[in-house]
């Protein structure tokens, strides 16, 4: 290459940088269109996501997105809310917290969403939520379970329930229907989640007169984890509590049924996913998880749900998808409630949420934000899921 | 700290030693031989497990999604072919990442190697690739157990992976002390300059290099997989336990086939015996757990400030 | 005698001229930070204000990055960890230490208000910790080189982000924070859960005044003596010894001048965005670093900059090939090595290429 040539580059890498910054009307990529619209014209009604559609995280975001998407469709075709068309517009966070502030900033500033949905992931809810609360965007968080979320300001709300309750929804599970009294516990010290679900069920389970024989942890993505087996086995369980995510789930009760353990495992919302099944293989079997939906459900919501996501797009919605439609649809009952479409208004509205019947149960959102829901307990039989039980709120 | 228990720990250290040692000739023999630490090696690793995984579900041997429940000859059959695909990635790459920059600076090289390293990881990620889910190729094993010695068992897998580890180091270090390729080989690490001036081609002896390492991290990663399953090629556990293997290299002298053998046993020691036992005497600090990831940086530190040639290396003075 | 002594003292320049003149880049670089932040800032709305705030810490980060890669020519790929540090340093002095002081969570006061006094101090905290870490990271780098040196940087940086995995739960109730002192909370820094709700303080005031104060400084740097000796180490270092540099202690200010701008970024970056990840600030962020400084050109400082702007603000206006934006990164990385392994400016200076000369002899027409 000559001179010439890295002259051109330098000059092309200098336009480049001008043309970004000259770009200023606003990113015009971003997913779903973002055309001019907003609480106060009479044109579409925009709702932001933002969600995690490349990255670790991925298969989250772009299940939560394809139930959102879907609940717009829906919604859409019988005309809207209070006449309106409503356009959903998904920005990427990559999974990354400063991403989910950028995406959160953009979905307000640029598109002018009324209200946002998301995320799955506590941590990029947290990032997000002070964004949405500043500026007086009321947020619905479909799936984070940490208790901290809705503790950012009264425009952060919830629609799954929280981490505390599960931890007790599997305790009472495990005491009373399997009628374990000795519990083991398996949790990855690596991800908050599975911590602090492991914390909760140990206080419920000891509250209600279990005894937890020995606590193990492993650190999420390290799956040599022999020497705790070795311990599980040897303390005597009855149960084994395992709070982690399906990607070491799987791995994890296969290695637990070939090193001789042979009591049932419980997990919590984590373990959903279609890999599970896979990955364990036979040693699935006999396993039970709580989740905040069952497919199996004989609900005419579960049942409408499950047949119109798998003609749409081919596959069986999780737990995920469940709450993404859920949340998405609290936000249209809310939009058509509420007076006006501006930000207290419509939080106002959310907050009075009582009683909606959605895919993942009749739920009202309480004065914390959060939302006041039973949980369901799954069962692995013949590698398929099926409703093993399904536990209301104390 | 029963008979047993300390029985059942040395099997799982010798398995995990195996796999590490696997990993680490890779990056020994490429370091002998260009001097520079090829970063996308573990890339080579994930891919290997994934291609397994491809070629095995081609096969219709992983349809039936339970263990073992493949043909006695599905796995060797995969472990060759997959170790044929991945010494030919590995012969590629080369080709086309690092002999532009045979004659640059060793950071230029070390630099692009990050580069092919990060373009496999999220190649791989594509859904037209592999995809960002977890999956397993435990279907190709039955992992029964072969012998149980009052309490302790020992697995088809563990068996597998030590014989499987010590018949390709034999192997390779027939190939490196006993052919011409190998006195090539040889001859290149010490002085490459020469050994072309003594008539050997340099471009296929570095091509050899990077095909028998490829195909023994294609099936370290094999072997990985049928123990852990796999996750997604961007995951952090694959960079980590190339990371191991790459300090194992180190440890035991770094350009020495014996030598990666014996830092992957040294490392595999540490990990898995320390872990063990460590871990068992803090049962109120889970969190000593977590520092099994740093442990190996420890080692590495301590070999590089007191013992930079390794182990069974023996030390080079810098000429000016 | 006298006559000589005298002619001599007054060619010397007078002090307070020459402290003026020393301290006016400075001077500029509060009023410009200032000027971003009241002015460029409202003027390009919301969004392209968080753009310029990201652009403006990776600034800093991949500048301080570029004194030890760029100058020094030490392959430093840990420097994500010296942000995790400072960032933990200035998180536990703005939050803990707003709860004990201030006795709220929330940000307090205005412009230079007693909470942006105490996010400063936090700030210069971080740097001064992140240096320490600095310096025992520079230490064994002495006997390294190249290869290694990579792959033991990269060890810190892992090592950084397991110890902040294994440090105990934050507290987050104003009450339970308040019962303890800040010495015995040292240690609560948020675990593999991460550090929540830390005050907001960052603005684009205080990215671009450390961000413009970093470049007055590197500049600086280049055209002086130690900044040769950088140079010079990292062409030949066995030539720079032979020469009277003191390669070890020019390495380890390399070492200990990034980390303490680094450290600032991570403050910087942790209070903005309200909360610190140890899994976020891994290896992954220090390659990310790394390619800014090589595309950018190690060694220029405008390379850098011109690096930083194009990597922050490129994904965001490509957003639908999100997928794709690693692997661009990747392929980019291997064809700059190859076919321009200097990068884009090189070691040189947007002022000293052909392009500009050209450029400004054609306006001086």
């Amino acid at each position: 290459m000559n001179l010439n040539t890295w002259q051109g580059l330098r000059t092309l890498a200098l336009a480049l940088t001008l043309i970004a910054f000259g770009a200023c009307d606003k990113g015009k990529k971003d997913g779903g269109g973002g055309s001019a619209g907003g609480a106060s014209s009479g044109g579409n009604i925009i709702i932001g996501h933002f969600a995690s559609m490349t990255g670790p995280q991925a298969t989250f975001g772009i299940s939560t997105d394809q139930a959102i998407r879907l609940a717009v469709k829906e919604r859409n075709a019988k005309g809207g809310v209070k006449g309106r068309k409503i356009e959903v517009v998904t920005i990427d966070d990559a999974g990354k917290q400063s991403e989910a502030a950028t995406a959160v900033t953009r979905l307000i500033n640029d598109h002018k969403a009324v209200a946002v949905l998301g995320e799955v992931a506590s941590s990029l809810s947290l990032a997000g939520g002070p964004i949405a609360q500043k500026a007086k965007v009321p947020m619905i968080s479909p799936s984070s379970t940490n208790p901290d979320v809705t503790d950012v300001g009264d425009y952060v709300f919830r629609v799954c329930f929280l981490d505390d309750f599960q931890g007790w929804v599997d305790a009472k599970f495990a005491f009373e229907n399997l009628k374990a009294k000795k519990a083991a516990i398996l949790y990855d010290q690596a991800q908050a989640y599975s911590s602090g679900l492991a914390d909760y069920f140990q206080k419920a389970f000891q509250e209600m007169g279990g005894k937890v024989v020995t606590k193990q942890a492993y650190t999420g993505g390290n799956l040599e984890i022999s020497s705790q087996l070795q311990s599980i086995k040897g303390a005597g369980a009855e149960v084994v509590f395992l709070p982690g995510y399906y990607s070491d789930a799987g791995t994890i009760i296969r290695k637990a049924r070939e090193a001789g353990i042979k009591v049932p495992f419980v997990g919590g919302d984590g373990w959903d996913s279609e890999e599970l099944a896979k990955i364990a293989g036979d040693a699935i079997n006999g396993n039970y998880f709580s989740n905040h939906y069952a497919t199996e459900e004989d609900r005419p919501e579960v049942k409408n749900f499950v047949g119109k996501y798998k003609q749409e797009y081919g596959k069986t919605p999780d737990a995920l998808a469940a709450l993404g439609y859920d949340a998405a649809l609290v936000l249209f009952d809310s939009m058509e409630r509420a007076p006006s479409l501006d930000g207290k208004a419509l939080r106002d509205a959310i907050a009075a949420t009582k009683n909606f019947t959605g895919v993942t149960g009749t739920f009202s959102i309480d004065e914390n934000r959060n939302a006041q829901k039973s949980a369901v307990i799954v069962e692995y039989k013949g590698g398929k899921q099926t409703m093993a039980a399904r536990i209301e709120k104390k | 700290m029963s008979g047993s228990d300390l029985l059942q720990t040395t099997i799982n250290f010798l398995a995990v030693g195996g796999l590490y040692a696997l990993i680490a000739l890779g990056y020994t023999l490429v370091y002998g031989i260009l001097r520079f630490i090829n970063f996308a090696h573990s890339d080579i690793v994930s891919w290997g497990a994934w291609i397994a995984l491809t070629v095995a579900s081609a096969a219709g041997w992983l349809a039936s999604g339970r263990a073992g429940m493949a043909p006695a000859f599905a796995l060797p059959c995969v472990l060759l072919v997959t170790m044929a695909v991945c010494a030919a990635m590995g012969v590629t790459i080369e080709r086309l990442a690092y002999r532009p920059l045979r004659k640059a600076p060793r950071l230029n090289v070390l630099i692009t190697a990050i580069g092919v390293s990060l373009f496999l990881q999220n190649v791989g990620l594509l859904n037209k690739v592999f995809g960002n889910r977890p999956s397993t190729i435990s279907a190709l094993l039955q992992n029964d157990v072969l012998a149980t010695v009052g309490g302790v068992q020992l697995r088809l897998f563990d068996l597998l992976t030590i014989v499987l580890t010590l018949v390709l180091v034999v192997v390779l270090e027939r190939i490196v002390y006993g052919t011409r390729m190998g006195r090539a080989m040889r001859a290149v690490s010490f002085d490459e300059r020469v050994a072309s001036l003594m008539g050997v081609n340099v471009n296929v002896v570095v091509s050899v290099t990077f095909a028998l390492g490829s195909a023994l991290a294609a099936a370290g990663g094999i072997l990985f997989a049928l123990r852990n399953d796999l996750r997604m090629t961007a995951d952090a556990s694959w960079v980590l336990l190339g990371l191991k293997a790459f300090v194992a290299a180190v440890v035991g002298g770094i350009g020495n086939v014996r030598g990666a053998a014996a830092g992957a046993l040294l490392i595999a020691f540490v990990e898995v015996f320390v872990h063990r036992y460590v871990n068992a005497a803090f049962p109120d600090k889970p969190w000593v757990g977590q520092l099994q990831d740093i442990y190996v940086f420890g080692i590495l530190i301590l070999v590089l400030l007191f013992k930079p040639s390794g182990l069974l290396g023996k030390a080079v003075r810098e000429k000016v | 005698m006298k006559g000589l002594q005298e002619r001599v003292a007054a060619l010397r320049p007078a002090l307070a001229p020459a402290v003026g003149k020393s301290l006016l880049p400075f001077a500029v670089a509060v009023l410009l930070a200032f000027v971003m932040d009241k002015i460029i800032g409202p003027g390009v709305g919301a969004t392209w204000s968080k753009i310029l705030l990201d652009v403006g810490i990776a600034i800093l980060l991949a500048g301080s990055l570029n004194v030890i890669n760029g100058y020094a020519g030490q392959f430093s790929i840990g420097h994500a960890g010296f942000m995790l540090v400072g960032g933990y340093a200035a998180a536990w002095l703005t939050f803990y230490g707003s709860v004990h002081w201030f006795g709220t969570k929330e940000p307090v006061g205005g412009f230079l208000g007693n909470g942006q006094l105490l996010f400063l101090a936090g700030c210069m905290l971080a740097g001064v910790i992140a240096s320490v870490f600095g310096l025992v990271v520079g230490l064994p780098t002495l006997r390294l080189r190249g290869d290694y040196l990579a792959i033991v940087t990269l060890g810190f940086g892992e090592i950084v982000r397991v110890l902040g995995q294994i440090t105990a739960r934050q507290p987050k109730n104003v009450a339970a924070i308040k019962e303890r002192t800040m010495w015995d909370l040292a240690n609560n820094l948020g675990g593999a859960e991460g550090f929540s709700q830390v005050p907001g303080y960052t603005t684009l005031f205080f990215v671009y005044l450390f961000a413009f104060v970093l470049l007055v400084l590197v500049y600086r740097l280049k055209y002086s003596s130690q900044g040769r000796a950088l140079l010079a180490v990292r062409e030949n270092e066995i030539a720079a010894e032979a020469m009277g540099v003191d390669t070890t202690r020019v390495k380890v200010v390399a070492f200990v001048f990034g980390a303490f701008f680094a450290g600032i970024g991570g403050s910087l970056y942790a209070h903005q965005v309200g909360a610190l990840d140890p899994k976020e600030l891994g290896f992954m962020k220090s390659i990310d670093l790394v390619i800014i400084v090589v595309i950018g050109g190690m060694g220029s400082i405008t390379g850098v900059v011109l690096g930083a702007a194009i990597l922050v603000i490129l994904p965001e206006v490509f957003r639908q090939f999100a997928d794709y934006r690693m692997i661009a990164y990747a392929l980019a990385l291997i064809l700059v090595m190859i076919l321009r392994p200097q990068g884009i400016m090189g070691v040189k200076e947007l002022w000293e290429t052909s392009l500009w000369r050209r450029l400004v002899a054609k306006v001086k027409r």
